[in-house]
């Protein structure tokens, strides 16, 4: 019980005072999922974007497979990428694996379904609603997806909010393809995996800390888009 | 203009040979799931009457108008235009919808999207949104959200962004059904003024009243055929057919 009480104040000074090593660690996690992210948008969203709008055979199919990738097992995506870029892999050559970029990789691969399978729910709703209306001014259709990607900024918004709380706190694929190596591709959700087993509990508990609260800014952020929305 | 079109049987001979015809139905159907929505509609519309498309609901007069406006294609006969660019140009016509979209954004950016997308000249576009603005009266509106207005603030912005691109011809399904007295009123002022600015408008209404108060010119719709076209006054006055007459005197049709 003191152990655990004195971990606990240990951890809390760590956070309040802002410590170095602390936070080199927050940052990389920040730096690794913010990228991933931001790839899976700028890939996802006209990914969703052309299967909600465009007809094509196996559209249902594809419609799907994408729906069922959400709930991508994330040491799965880590096992592939792993393999991807192992040395004898396809991608071995480049010398990625255990690297910041190799975890980058790997979450955008797990966030990518989530921002397009929600861009296309989003895209498709709006469609139906508008349809007819952008027929009526005559829009040609790349000029009809970019209006609905913006009548639909907002959730868009939230998809990527919850693409962003998937990769950080994810464990699973850093973990493989990072290796969890000390100033190099150490993140949070590894640095708690690891660094608890080997009895650094106040690094582990202050990084719960940081974690937790970034968790709940994500949702406090999400519910005021989405307060927003019901007034624009 | 074209000699071509001014020959052209508009199927109840109402329109005079010197009216020019803007846009003309030649056995024009609308067939679905074997089902006959539309049978054999033969019209012609000048450009610059005011025709009501009256009649029953279920009657056909939304498929009629969406048919005439492009927004589907006839399965039998032919929709034409006397300016074929008219039906797939942006700015040719525009049409206002039962239920009209309105953009998630500002009053005037709703309508300054619709500038944009039809390619209304940058320059020219301040002015026209200002005239659309002031026709609407939501001048002091223009940078409120469009979505949280009324249901006849949001009725009266989609007719004034329809309005400002300055269409050949203008479209209104049934602008008014889902509005109060108050704000039929106002819509109707404005269709009104539009009138007065010279703009062609068909529109669609089984509101007898409504019809009255606007049309020039009246088409009949009854079960899917035009059962009549004639001038307002003429139609008022003496409908020519059973249904027609039932209808103008308040016996509902089935």
């Amino acid at each position: 019980m003191d152990d655990l009480q004195s971990a606990l104040a240990t951890a809390l000074r760590l956070v309040i005072s802002a410590d170095a090593g602390l936070l080199e660690i927050v940052f990389l996690s920040l730096r690794v999922s913010l990228t991933a992210v931001t790839l899976a948008a700028v890939v996802g969203m006209p990914l969703g974007a052309l299967v909600a709008l465009q007809r094509f055979p196996g559209r249902a199919a594809v419609v799907t497979f994408l729906n069922s990738l959400m709930g991508l097992p994330p040491v799965v995506v880590g096992l592939l990428v792993y393999m991807l870029l192992s040395r004898a892999g396809p991608l071995g050559e480049h010398g990625l694996l255990f690297t910041p970029t190799a975890m980058v990789i790997a979450q955008t691969l797990l966030v990518l379904p989530i921002i397009a399978a929600l861009t296309r729910q989003t895209l498709a709703d709006l469609h139906r609603e508008y349809a007819e209306q952008l027929q009526s001014f005559r829009v040609p259709a790349w000029r009809g997806a970019l209006t609905l990607l913006w009548e639909g900024r907002f959730s868009l918004l939230t998809a990527i909010l919850a693409g962003f709380g998937r990769a950080s706190a994810e464990v699973g694929a850093v973990m493989i393809v990072g290796g969890n190596i000390n100033h190099v591709t150490r993140t949070m959700t590894t640095a708690i995996a690891l660094e608890t087993s080997k009895g650094d509990l106040p690094l582990a508990l202050g990084l719960g800390f940081v974690l937790i609260t970034l968790v709940i800014a994500i949702n406090a952020l999400a519910l005021s888009v989405q307060r927003l929305e019901s007034r624009v | 203009m074209d000699a071509a079109v001014t020959s052209i049987d508009t199927g109840h001979g109402s329109a005079s040979v010197t009216d020019i015809l803007l846009l003309k139905l030649h056995n024009a159907g609308l067939r679905r799931n074997g089902q006959d929505l539309l049978t054999d509609v033969c019209l012609g519309f000048d450009d610059r009457r005011l025709t009501v498309i009256l009649g029953p609901n279920g009657a056909g007069k939304t498929l009629l108008l969406k048919l005439c406006h492009g927004l589907i294609a006839p399965t039998s006969g032919t929709v034409t235009w006397a300016h074929p660019e008219l039906l797939t140009a942006p700015r040719g016509q525009s049409m206002v919808f039962q239920r009209p979209v309105i953009l998630r954004r500002s009053v005037a950016a709703n309508i300054e999207y619709a500038l944009r997308v039809c390619g209304v000249n940058r320059a020219a576009r301040p002015q026209r949104l200002q005239t659309a603005l002031e026709l609407a009266g939501l001048s002091g509106l223009a940078t409120r959200s469009a979505r949280v207005l009324s249901g006849g603030e949001q009725q009266r912005l989609a007719l004034a962004r329809a309005w400002a691109i300055q269409p050949q011809v203008l479209f209104l399904d049934e602008p008014t059904s889902h509005l109060d007295p108050g704000a039929t009123r106002s819509i109707e002022r404005m269709i009104l003024s539009i009138r007065e600015s010279g703009t062609k408008m068909i529109m669609t209404t089984h509101d007898l009243g409504q019809a009255r108060r606007l049309a020039d010119e009246i088409v009949f719709l009854n079960h899917g055929r035009v059962a009549e076209h004639s001038d307002a006054t003429t139609f008022f006055q003496q409908p020519e057919t059973p249904e027609a007459r039932a209808f103008v005197e308040g016996r509902l049709l089935w």
